[in-house]
């Protein structure tokens, strides 16, 4: 089983980029965790089909 | 007099939008109030409120829609005032020269070296974001729920593919290299590492190791499906184990989740046999088998976080408090008994962590009371209704029946302040059994209204006559921003036993119940 990249995670400083609600970014800011919070937006306006249409070119 | 206004593209997420609708109704004058994106699901709620018309009846998912009902149109167009206010606020807050990226490909040219995503958008979207998360390398944690059990298992499945952790969807808590995500408490460092499937749950072992003591390397989350669901067949368990038992800070390892699949829970218990390391699992609502090689079997969440701290120190664990605070526990409820009218019988529970509720509900039908609750799914354990407890009932009022449009009792305890009235208006209720759940993510101050509340359901029951018990223990530490010694302070002032851990307090209410019941 390949975890070696979790292995290397805990031993490295995390670097947070926090999608969705903003407290989460706020509460790693007080821990001193770098975080980059986005300003995230349901895709193609929420539109069900464009969306799987993305999600097709997207693979 | 109603007023809908729609604000094309302006995309807030749901717990500012619920606690924003909350300020509202709060409002004088105000009959109804809903601050909503234009999802589906909003959509519908607003028609069958009466609220939907105009521009709002084709608003999309990006849009902001504002419904307001009041008593007056001056009422109304205040309200509206005060809202555009508070969304004013909300896109001037969180520093002025932020960049906020819109899409992952934007946020990775400003902060390459990012290596986690948080993800706590809308589960619809959860995945698809998750998975350009992961083929770029970077480890998941998706808040989430909601999100369908096939796009999980297909998520899991690349994370293993490229060596990731993919906590969640429904992950609440993780704590990695020291630093509390979404939900969890500040605890010391130190050897014990987790994995668990259980978010409150892994908030209460952490928080009673830490009280006793102990310290934590990692705790991983995995969201609570991953066990409990043959075909996710515990994929980030495995891998969590896998990690930890590569892991040099880790020196022992505890596994929690609710009630596994068998085929999932024996697939688990082989890795931690192989792991080298001393483990402790905790299933709960199981009866502890004995140890099976290196790995043993807690009854209760703070026996697996005692179990953990004493092999951490290379002690075996010896069960040293059961007996004297037995007979303690015994001598309280006598006292708790005395004052309460002969129709009070039955305890309720009201809980904001599902995990917490079931482990309460676990003891007491092993000491062979029937409970009601909306934890269990069994015809004839389940309660009728949620809204309203029948007998002995213990609630987890963090289910989506309670949450669907307003925030989770964790983060607003106004839900469990009129359940608490509610048990108190009913003559038969002898016993109030809470949880208080502390650390990041929960209310700033969960324990003054929720004493408040305590205090007034006390003052109502004496006023007829009776004696309302009312029990309750904090999962938290003193790490937390909250101050867990005032948070105590403020329910022992409302006359509240506050119990060092869940399990703790359940076993009081136990002792409580028997006596009354001896009557």
């Amino acid at each position: 089983m390949n975890v070696r990249k979790i292995n290397e995670l805990f031993s490295k400083e995390l670097k947070v980029i926090n999608m969705g609600l903003d407290s989460f970014a706020d509460n790693l800011r007080r821990e001193e965790v770098e975080v980059l919070q986005m300003d995230w937006k349901p895709p193609a306006g929420g539109d069900k089909h464009l969306i799987a249409l993305l999600d097709k070119l997207d693979r | 007099m109603k007023k809908i206004l729609v604000r094309k593209n302006a995309y807030y997420d749901s717990v500012f939008l619920m606690l924003a609708t909350k300020a509202l109704k709060q409002w004088p004058g105000i009959k109804e109030a809903v601050v909503a994106m234009g999802t589906e699901v909003n959509l519908g709620l607003l028609k069958e409120i009466g609220l939907l018309s105009g521009e709002a009846e084709s608003a999309k998912p990006n849009d902001l829609v504002i419904a307001i009902e009041a008593e007056t149109g001056d009422a109304a167009e205040e309200a509206c005032r005060i809202a555009e206010e508070i969304l004013k606020k909300k896109s001037h807050g969180g520093g002025e020269e932020e960049v906020r990226p819109a899409s992952l490909d934007g946020a990775l040219k400003i902060f390459p070296e990012a290596n986690l995503v948080v993800i706590s958008v809308p589960g619809p979207y959860a995945g698809r974001e998750a998975r350009r998360a992961l083929n770029k390398g970077l480890h998941v944690m998706i808040f989430s729920d909601h999100v369908p059990v096939e796009e999980e298992v297909e998520l899991k499945d690349l994370a293993q593919e490229r060596g990731l952790l993919m906590m969640g969807p429904d992950c609440g808590t993780a704590i990695l290299n020291g630093k509390p995500l979404c939900f969890a408490n500040g605890v010391g460092r130190g050897p014990i590492g987790l994995v668990a499937a259980s978010g409150s749950g892994l908030q209460e072992v952490c928080c009673c190791i830490d009280r006793m003591g102990g310290g934590i390397s990692q705790a991983i989350g995995t969201g609570g499906r991953d066990l409990q669901d043959r075909r996710v067949k515990g994929r980030m368990m495995l891998m969590g184990i896998e990690a930890l038992k590569r892991d040099p800070e880790t020196r022992v390892i505890v596994v929690l989740s609710k009630p596994p699949a068998e085929e999932v829970a024996a697939t688990v218990l082989s890795k931690l046999e192989d792991s080298g390391k001393p483990c402790v699992v905790h299933f709960l609502g199981r009866k502890p088998p004995g140890t099976r090689g290196s790995v043993r079997f807690s009854g209760n969440m703070e026996e697996a976080a005692a179990m953990a701290v004493a092999l951490s120190k290379g002690e075996e664990y010896r069960e040293r408090w059961r007996a004297p605070l037995g007979a303690e526990m015994a001598r309280v409820a006598e006292a708790e008994v005395k004052f309460m009218a002969s129709e009070q019988k039955y305890v309720r529970g009201l809980f904001a962590g599902g995990t917490l509720a079931l482990e309460a509900v676990a003891l007491f039908e092993e000491e062979g009371f029937r409970i009601l609750s909306n934890v269990r799914k069994e015809p004839g354990l389940a309660l009728r209704s949620p809204h309203r407890s029948e007998g002995h009932a213990i609630v987890d009022m963090g289910d989506d029946v309670f949450t669907l449009g307003r925030p989770h009792p964790m983060i607003d305890p106004s839900l469990r302040e009129e359940r608490i009235a509610k048990e108190a208006a009913d003559p038969e209720t002898a016993l109030l059994l809470l949880d208080v759940v502390l650390g990041y993510g929960a209310h700033g101050d969960p324990c003054g209204p929720l004493a408040e509340s305590v205090a007034k359901a006390k003052a109502q029951v004496a006023g007829r006559g009776g004696y309302l018990s009312v029990i309750a223990s904090l999962t938290g530490t003193e790490k937390d921003y909250q101050n867990m010694a005032e948070q105590k302070k403020k329910m022992e002032a409302a006359g509240c036993l506050v119990m060092p851990s869940n399990y703790q307090a359940a076993v009081m209410a136990l002792h409580v119940i028997r006596k009354v019941g001896a009557r």
